[in-house]
């Protein structure tokens, strides 16, 4: 039933359905540094926690938020500054609003002392497509309340952060999984979020509707495969949080961006052969990989897949 | 009769003591000691385990039909690429090639219970743990590594292991992979200066039924093996970035050399539960006498 309820308030929400569903319970591990991974929510979440406070990476789905507060307030009793959304979808950001209104902004200087809400919440970062799909145009009602908006987006190719003594990049990966997308880099922690650009539960859900492209979504990994350095003998090292699944380093990326890589490929001989759409996603492209990545239903399905590439790839032309 | 019941009772009452040790344990526990240097002897599977098995040779491995399709993929440039070229042969593999093997116990101090038996295999330079203190398996959530997450126990003399949290990783290397999904038991039997090594692999994605294979090795007594792996990737072949080596479906050059090299129909060069068992030996000779 809570299952049900969670899928209802997804549903008015835009980019939804998260391939992961809630669980009843959140689970917290430590990745490495300072930073941390919770699971349960929806999409992963990653806090960051140190002296001068809490920073969090996507905030999960609206109905788990308050007990993402409260699994936040068992790593930190600082404040939460900052909230980062890797990209718009609402098992990402539907927690915006709660664990924003948890946290607090330091204002200062002698005009913010007359704005009222200036201090009010945790800031909201995100590369500024997340802001414009979140929003809506004028006049136009949004199904996403206004407290959960991103407070501050960025246009350039990143913005980088000093916030308990380490460096943060986000890193915005154009037309990936959405239009959107974000990595977010701990520099000291050696931990790099990917949001859904890279998840180890299903194929890539590439959002057309949201700007997703094949080639965006295969440059990101590659990308990512150059920020994340392997440890001794080939494993550890940097690791990586998906936006949903376990935690990974660079040899379990190597073996997703092979299969997209693959995948990908596969498709763009298939529109060379002369495939319709339908003979391609009937050809069994991706049968190697679906007892692995092949979500059964909903986002992530083999077919899903191989049929954005296609339209990705006919739309390049 | 009375100082004998009493010496008997004296007798238990003491050796319990002895056995349980202070704090009522017994620090010495089941199970014999595999402490020391092992070397693998290679009477089995000798020229897979050697030189590598032939591409597209999948005979006798119990293969879905996704695996067989990652195999035929497979182009052995991919170890050129960068990223390939110091993989570690998974734990599920690795016993297979030539190596070192040391291993050794580590206990409490206090209480000189069993923690850990520990392994360091010079291939790849791997360290092992197999946990002997009842340890839980980490979370779903965790990280996979190349030997896994271990946890063991003595069935009388017989060393058992189960391991999650397995890299995808070697089947065979010829392109066949299991999945990060997999699962290993495995059984360490010592007889005196030998060492069976049977590993039970398991994997839904890739295998229809269990995957089981051994080893032999053979205790070291002399040092001066070599204990050390350095392994450094470099550009081997310049190519566009993000390039990844593959055969497209039904394009792989080398589908039939392995079967016509020594004249076995293809169905049994692509493996398959049904090749590895005896009884397939007659119905492959029916089809070559045909």
């Amino acid at each position: 039933m809570k299952r049900l309820a969670v899928a209802v308030v997804l549903a008015g929400l835009p980019g939804v359905a998260p391939a992961q569903p809630p669980s009843a319970e959140l689970q917290t591990l430590k990745v490495q540094g300072n930073v941390y991974l919770i699971t349960g929510a929806g999409g992963n979440i990653a806090v960051q926690t140190g002296n001068q406070g809490v920073l969090v990476v996507d905030t999960g789905v609206a109905a788990m938020a308050d007990k993402v507060v409260a699994a936040i307030r068992k790593l930190s009793d600082k404040p939460i500054q900052y909230v980062i959304n890797t990209h718009v979808h609402a098992d990402h950001t539907g927690g915006n609003e709660a664990v924003r209104k948890a946290g607090l902004t330091y204002v200062g200087a002698n005009v913010t002392g007359n704005l009222t809400d200036a201090g009010v919440g945790a800031q909201v970062y995100a590369q500024d497509n997340v802001l414009k799909r979140m929003s809506a145009p004028s006049g136009v009602q949004t199904g996403v309340p206004f407290g959960a908006w991103p407070t501050e987006t960025f246009l350039s190719g990143r913005k980088q952060l000093f916030f308990n003594g380490e460096p943060i990049e986000i890193i915005h990966q154009p037309a990936a999984h959405t239009d959107g997308d974000s990595l977010v880099l701990f520099r000291r922690s050696d931990v790099v979020v990917s949001g859904d650009i890279f998840v180890t539960t299903s194929f890539p859900f590439i959002d057309l509707d949201r700007g997703g492209n094949i080639q965006g979504e295969a440059d990101a990994l590659n990308n990512l495969m150059e920020i994340a350095i392997p440890g001794v003998q080939d494993e550890g090292g940097t690791y990586i949080i998906p936006g949903h699944g376990r935690i990974s380093d660079q040899p379990d990326l190597l073996e997703y961006r092979d299969m997209v890589t693959i995948i990908r490929d596969r498709v763009q001989a298939s529109i060379k052969k002369g495939m319709t759409l339908e003979e391609a996603k009937a050809a069994g492209l991706t049968r190697d990989y679906d007892g692995r990545y092949g979500a059964k239903s909903g986002f992530g399905t083999g077919e899903m897949f191989v049929e954005a590439i296609y339209k990705s790839l006919i739309k390049k032309k | 009769m009375k100082l004998r019941l009493t010496s008997l009772g004296l007798g238990i009452a003491l050796g319990s003591a002895f056995a349980q040790g202070p704090g009522g344990y017994n620090p010495v526990g089941p199970g014999v000691s595999l402490a020391g240097n092992w070397g693998p002897v290679f009477h089995e599977d000798a020229h897979e385990r050697g030189p590598g098995p032939e591409l597209v040779n999948y005979l006798g491995l119990p293969i879905t039909d996704g695996a067989r399709m990652y195999g035929l993929a497979w182009d052995a440039s991919r170890f050129t690429v960068p990223e390939h070229q110091c993989e570690v042969h998974i734990v599920s593999y690795i016993y297979r090639g030539p190596y070192n093997l040391r291993i050794w116990e580590e206990h409490d101090p206090d209480s000189q219970k069993l923690v850990a038996i520990k392994q360091y295999i010079d291939n790849y330079q791997q360290t092992r743990t197999i946990w002997m203190d009842d340890r839980p398996h980490p979370s779903d959530a965790a990280p996979h590594t190349w030997m896994g997450f271990s946890t063991g126990k003595w069935e009388a003399n017989i060393l058992t292991v189960s391991t999650t949290h397995l890299k995808w990783g070697w089947i065979r290397r010829n392109g066949l992979r299991h999945t990060d999904q997999a699962t290993l038991t495995e059984h360490f039997i010592r007889h005196g200066d030998n060492l069976t090594h049977v590993s039970i692999l398991t994997d839904p994605i890739t295998l229809t039924e269990p995957l089981i294979k051994t080893q032999d090795l053979v205790l070291r007594i002399q040092n001066g093996q070599a204990w050390l792996y350095p392994c450094e990737p470099v550009v081997e072949i310049e190519r566009p970035r993000g390039t990844v080596p593959h055969y497209l479906p039904g394009e792989n050059p080398f589908l039939h050399e392995f079967a016509d090299q020594y004249k076995i129909p293809l169905d049994a060069a692509l493996g398959g539960a049904e090749t590895s068992y005896p009884e397939y030996q007659s119905k492959l000779k029916k089809a070559t006498a045909k």
